[in-house]
């Protein structure tokens, strides 16, 4: 018996841009293509004669590869991170792996049970009480009712929802209906654990449960592949981690390597970034980002600024309809993934009253940040753009990456590197309190470590 | 996905995932499994029904309980259509309940894949599941509308009138049977619909469309009598007259009873059954990439 738990060879994944989620066939469709087809030959071939480079291009126009030729093995116990970013095949190499979905070439093996958590509450039906719908999800994610039944309590002890658990779950708060979905997912005990992004739920108090769970299932020996955008999460769950870029494997690494190379090598771009139109999700709509940049003191887009000089990041954006209570906003990350700060345009009361809806046009949010604040290092900036609990408009977790120089920084007289993402100047005092004459020895020392 | 197999091999279970392409096996076995999801999604479909109803469980009778008053009024008054010497009502009336049975199957389960997109798009389970599930689930709703018949055929046989007495023979027995022609029914035609509905939405305009053509040649309003003796054989291709005959015959002792053709829907409704199962599993591996 060989420890291996899954083993994923040449795995790739082809998408038809048409069939995608968003749009279905009808059969008035397939007539209308069908009748079609001969012409778009002789419009293809028109517009090939006139740009050469579309020939090339056109017959792949319809298909994507979401996963292209992946291959990896994971022992039994371990516990691999997946990271990569949108669109990097991700959530397709997890669904192919729990069954969700079929490869379109390659192949993988699993020993044991898996269990897949793509999302938390599948089959919730609002109707329904929360006793009621624990067995329904629990039924769904592949548990028998004994199984159920012997961990409805600390299900339900979990979930925090012992009060309400015969309501039903259309009057819970988000909050409860979150921590009652993750519950029952989180009682599930197969051999291999398969997770996509739920950690992404509940509020602070309720993710750092969800951690704390899933880290004693990691230490459970069972074998975890966990998928997430948080990377402390990653850091703090995973020894290995694959990174996927564009449908392909590039690393395959010790957990802080994996992220160091995905925060620095990502699409961040060096002091500024501009997005085409194609770049922005629909969804997005109204907001559309123009551009994010980094500037020194002396207004010059930059992509290292020193430690002692303040600087700016702006965000230009455009609305093409007004919106109500929209906050534009930055996330300073390390590229160890650990989160500086998070600061929004409107965070000002002042502001806030008067951008209570923004009218459509032009814009740009510039954020000021004082001299001797970073450390030296590598520093990510994510942008987000949305209304508090109505919608996340845009969000860019690496939009632009920047160094830190740390010379003339406090400090710098020890060659030491200095813990901690941010390096303020202090003020210190010295305070002699007694003295001897001699001056063989002092009393105040300063011990910064 | 569908060619996934799983080998306990030394205490282990092995799951393959390579493409498939190709027929594949009905894998009943993985269906045997989740026997008690089919068993929760029964339940959650028959708790939700009449949530936030005024009338709740009662629609299940006011449903068939209308229909015959009205196809009382115009076929059994004043259209006269015979009734093979039972009232009229009750000859309707329990041709309804199979046929309402046959209905609300076919139409949960054509759409049952479209509503139950977002467990098929992130969780596995044997899609048959929901088919199977919907079909059913509308077995509640025909016990409660059995009950009515019931009283109705004491009541008329309390209530002096032109007609002969009902009276419950073995026959009955045989009831299970006919009830279970119309589920097979009602789910090998499902399993084509939802299988199409999953890429072509043409199947949510079929469908009312396609239960209210089948009514018309049904033996529901009318018996199967009325049909030219030579055309019998082409209508007996609809299974849903061996069903409905039957069903008659069964409950009310009428003329029509097992015959050939009742052989002929049996073996319609077996060969709906099967192709709709092959093509079910066939199309199942795109479902979550299409739905």
């Amino acid at each position: 018996m060989t420890d291996l738990a899954i083993r994923v060879e040449g795995l790739s994944k082809q998408y038809t841009i048409g069939t995608s989620p968003e749009r279905y066939e009808t059969l008035r469709d397939n007539i209308a293509e069908t009748i079609a087809k001969p012409f778009r030959g002789i419009k293809q071939r028109m517009k090939a004669h006139s740009n050469p480079q579309l020939a090339l291009q056109s017959p792949r126009k319809n298909q994507i590869w979401a996963l292209r030729d992946v291959t990896f093995d994971v022992n039994k116990g371990q516990v691999i991170g997946v990271i990569g970013r949108n669109g990097a095949g991700k959530s397709t190499l997890l669904k192919i792996l729990s069954r969700v979905t079929e490869p379109t070439e390659g192949y993988a093996e699993i020993h044991g049970r898996v269990g897949s958590l793509l999302e938390v509450g599948t089959g919730f039906h609002p109707e329904l009480t929360g006793r009621e719908n624990i067995y329904l999800n629990g039924a769904i994610l592949g548990m028998k009712r004994s199984e159920i039944d012997k961990k409805f309590d600390e299900i339900v002890e979990f979930a925090e929802v012992a009060k309400f658990i015969d309501t039903p779950v259309k009057r819970y708060s988000s909050g409860m209906y979150l921590r009652l979905a993750f519950a029952v997912a989180a009682h599930l005990e197969p051999e291999i654990l398969v997770v996509d992004e739920v950690l992404a739920v509940g509020d602070a108090e309720f993710q750092r449960k969800c951690l704390g769970k899933m880290s004693n299932v990691a230490h459970e020996g069972r074998t975890v592949l966990f998928v997430s955008h948080n990377m402390s999460a990653i850091l703090r769950l995973t020894e290995e981690t694959i990174v996927l870029e564009k449908g392909e494997l590039v690393m395959r690494a010790p957990t802080q390597v994996a992220v160091e190379h995905y925060l620095s090598s990502g699409y961040a771009e060096i002091g500024e970034r501009a997005w085409t139109k194609d770049e922005i999700p629909t969804t997005s709509y109204p907001f559309s980002p123009v551009a994010v940049r980094l500037r020194d003191s002396r207004n010059r887009v930059i992509d290292t600024l020193r430690s002692v000089e303040p600087f700016t990041i702006e965000i230009e954006y455009q609305l093409d309809e007004p919106i109500k209570g929209l906050r534009v906003g930055i996330y300073i990350m390390t590229t160890r993934g650990e989160f500086v700060f998070t600061s929004f345009d409107t965070d000002d009361a002042e502001y806030y009253d008067r951008f209570r809806v923004r009218p459509a046009g032009k814009y740009i949010s510039s954020c000021h940040i004082p001299a001797d604040f970073l450390n030296e290092g590598r520093y990510l900036v994510g942008i987000n753009a949305s209304s508090y609990r109505i919608k996340r408009y845009f969000q860019d977790e690496q939009a632009i990456i920047f160094n830190v120089d740390p010379s003339g920084a406090p400090g710098m007289q020890w060659a030491e590197p200095r813990l901690g993402p941010v390096r303020p100047r202090l003020n210190w005092q010295i305070e002699t309190v007694s003295q001897e004459t001699t001056l063989k020895s002092t009393t105040s020392t300063i011990n910064l470590e | 996905m569908s060619q996934s197999i799983i080998t306990p091999k030394n205490n282990e279970q092995v799951t393959y995932l390579r493409p498939s392409s190709g027929w594949s096996a009905l894998n009943l076995r993985d269906l045997w499994n989740y026997r008690e999801l089919i068993y929760f999604l029964i339940w959650r479909d028959i708790k939700v029904r009449y949530k936030q109803t005024a009338l709740g469980a009662a629609w299940a009778i006011i449903q068939p309980f209308f229909t015959m008053i009205v196809f009382t009024i115009f076929f059994g008054r004043l259209a006269g259509v015979p009734s093979e010497g039972v009232p009229y009502p009750i000859f309707s009336y329990t041709a309804l309940l199979p046929w309402g049975l046959f209905t609300k199957a076919l139409s949960d389960a054509g759409r049952a894949m479209v509503s139950n997109r977002a467990m098929i798009t992130k969780v596995y389970f044997p899609r048959l599941v929901i088919p199977i599930a919907s079909v059913l689930s509308g077995l509640v709703d025909f016990s409660i509308a059995f009950l009515v018949l019931l009283g109705m055929i004491v009541y008329y046989n309390h209530v002096p009138g032109d007609y002969n007495t009902i009276a419950i023979t073995p026959a009955i027995l045989t009831l299970p049977l006919f009830i279970l022609l119309a589920l097979g029914t009602a789910l090998g035609v499902g399993l084509w619909l939802s299988a199409l509905n999953v890429k072509y939405r043409d199947i949510n305009y079929i469908l009312p469309f396609l239960t209210q053509f089948w009514l018309f040649i049904t033996p529901v309003a009318y018996p199967a009598s009325m049909v030219p003796e030579k055309w019998r054989w082409l209508y007996a291709i609809n299974p849903m007259t061996g069903v409905v005959e039957g069903f008659r015959w069964a409950m009310l002792g009428t003329s029509g009873g097992p015959d050939l053709m009742l052989l002929v829907s049996i073996a319609i409704s077996l060969v709906l059954l099967v192709t709709g199962l092959f093509y079910f599993r066939r199309m199942e591996r795109t479902f979550a990439d299409t739905v």
